[in-house]
């Protein structure tokens, strides 16, 4: 079972008892045309990847590699690109915040008190998908922007630091948490769904007060939701480089997500430094599902 | 408050009370403002399909505006139509084949126990929990250095490809929920009346699954028609639809791309809903 199976699992019982068959070669005849595909359209470009991030450069020839084991790519890269590295982690860590603050009220809303109105609901938070991604996030640039009302009037209550929303963090995270706030409610929605209403009553029965009752009961209930919606937001989020290239500056605001591309589009011979970068960001999240799941206790994960 | 302080004999603690407040109204408004909110740019799009802008759509120009002249033209813009049309058809294809790869492996995954079956549920997790851009990079480096040895250049098919393994996982998850929340008395029933294993499953199983599927292949084909890191990395001179918004971002986007883009929304929400009615309607009253 995995953590994130929540996102798609709007109804369901416990699973009954395992219904499992064994000794066949049924289930490798099931697996093969998936797996082969995962094979060699994931696992081998890692390994390329990889690869990739240990090649030298050829000295007088730029743009051209040889095999090698080089690791300083990796500590050069690390060092030089540590700022933006920094930045992907925190961006995303608020962005998940916020996600996260936004999320939870919007799906126990869902799940205990919309009624009929849950399906539509619904509708409401996956349909703004289909405008594409990327017109919305120009939407919010120029929402943001100088002349734009957001802004307009934040300044004439001077409240806002700096006067400028685009081309600041603050607009980074917006954008980061705007976009993914949909992974964050549909996985918390469905384990909330799943909580039976009757045990969050038997709290208030057991003479619990509203808060005791929701840290006690109601949260753990929803906590494979919240770890699933977390790592959903969390992920994209610390990878992305869309949010910061049209909503940030060029200066203080690039994430690794920004160096990645334009190591590999931008810079010639930027190859080996991209795939270091890349790969090191996929070590960090995937060491950070494991610890997170572990520590949490759940063994959904697989 | 007057509810709370009439009676004498039970007087509910501030706590209750904040809880009740919290439980009836806090949640829902908040949630209100949440979904405002996830629409607030998809407003903006549609607003500004109406403008009668010169040079970038980008300020409000109240000469001439509101105009319907980008609806009644909506490929009027260079490129937009064709790289809609290319977004349709690498969705409908990554969908399919996404779809039918990932049923499989769910039913190999839930169903059976073997060798391997752990390696087999990492296998199809790890894509999900793995960046876009790490997704794309890897997949650009291969297809640059390895399968271009075969002939396989950049463009319409790499992205299909992409497209095919990043789905991969979310229909796996999707469909495996679903097997997993299904009552397996329902299959003991039928065999109990003497139906075959094709026939449970043709008439039992895969009628009960069937919503998964359909669910799963409609993420697949909303991720794969909403992408834009994987793609940008892969196609090479094709163009899909995100990617037209993103490159043509620099020079204006044209309304035309705003009038698709609210036009695909509405057309989404509209096959949501007469989904759910068909739903409904074939439910046993």
């Amino acid at each position: 079972m995995s953590a994130l199976a929540h996102i798609g699992a709007g109804q369901g019982a416990p699973a009954g008892p395992d219904t499992a068959k064994r000794g066949s070669w049924m289930p490798y005849l099931l697996l093969l045309p998936g797996m082969l595909w995962l094979i060699v359209f994931f696992v081998v470009p890692l390994v390329q990847l990889f690869t990739v991030s240990l090649q030298s450069k050829f000295p007088g020839y730029p743009g051209y590699y040889y095999r090698d084991l080089n690791f300083k790519n990796y500590w050069s890269a690390l060092t030089e690109f540590a700022p933006h590295f920094g930045r992907s982690l925190l961006f995303a860590g608020l962005a998940t915040f916020f996600a996260f603050c936004l999320a939870y009220p919007l799906a126990y809303a869902m799940a205990f008190k919309a009624g009929r109105w849950r399906g539509l609901m619904m509708i409401c938070i996956i349909a703004p998908f289909f405008t594409s991604f990327i017109l919305r996030t120009i939407a919010w640039r120029q929402i943001l922007a100088d002349e734009g009302p957001v802004a307009k009037t934040l300044n004439f209550l001077h409240v806002l630091p700096g006067g400028h929303i685009t081309e600041t963090w603050m607009a980074v995270v917006a954008g980061l948490t705007y976009n993914f706030l949909p992974f964050m409610v549909l996985p918390i929605y469905a384990s909330l769904e799943r909580a039976d209403p009757r045990i969050i009553e038997a709290g208030g029965d057991l003479y619990a007060n509203g808060f005791t009752t929701f840290r006690t009961v109601t949260l753990p209930m929803s906590m494979p939701g919240v770890l699933a919606g977390t790592l959903l937001t969390f992920i994209p989020a610390a990878g992305d480089y869309v949010n910061a290239e049209l909503l940030g500056s060029d200066r203080s605001t690039k994430m690794v997500g920004n160096v990645i591309e334009s190591q590999f589009f931008k810079v010639p011979g930027g190859y080996p430094t991209a795939a270091a970068l890349s790969f090191t960001l996929m070590a960090l999240i995937l060491a950070l599902v494991f610890v997170y799941v572990r520590k949490f206790g759940t063994e959904e994960l697989l | 408050m007057s509810a709370a302080t009439q009676g004498t004999a039970y007087r509910p603690s501030t706590g209750r009370r904040i809880q009740a407040w919290f439980a009836n109204r806090f949640a829902l408004i908040v949630a209100v403002f949440v979904l405002l909110y996830l629409f607030v740019p998809v407003a903006y799009t549609f607003v500004f399909s109406f403008n009668n802008y010169r040079k970038s759509n980008i300020t409000w120009n109240p000469e001439g505006s509101p105009t319907l002249k980008h609806w009644q033209n909506p490929c009027g813009a260079p490129g937009v139509c064709d790289s809609l049309v290319k977004s349709l058809e690498i969705g409908a294809i990554a969908t399919l084949a996404a779809t039918v790869l990932g049923t499989l492996l769910a039913f190999a995954l839930v169903r059976y126990k073997f060798v391997g079956r752990g390696t087999g549920n990492l296998l199809t997790f790890i894509p999900m929990a793995t960046p876009e851009i790490v997704l794309g990079a890897s997949l650009l480096t291969i297809f640059v250095q390895g399968f271009s040895n075969v002939g396989l250049r950049l463009g319409f098919w790499t992205i299909v490809i992409a497209h095919i393994m990043f789905c991969i996982s979310f229909v796996v998850v999707t469909v495996k929920a679903r097997l997993q929340s299904l009552d397996p008395r329902l299959e003991e029933a039928a065999q109990d009346l003497y139906a075959g294993p094709g026939s449970t499953f043709w008439k039992v199983t895969f009628p009960l699954v069937l919503p998964g599927i359909v669910g799963a292949a409609m993420l697949a084909f909303s991720l794969s028609f909403d992408d834009f890191i994987i793609t940008n990395f892969v196609s090479g001179s094709e163009t899909t639809f995100p990617k037209f918004v993103y490159v043509s971002y620099l020079r204006g986007i044209p309304a035309q791309a705003n009038v698709i883009g609210f036009s695909m929304f509405v057309i989404a929400v509209l096959l949501v809903v007469l989904g759910q009615m068909i739903g409904n309607a074939r439910k046993p009253k």
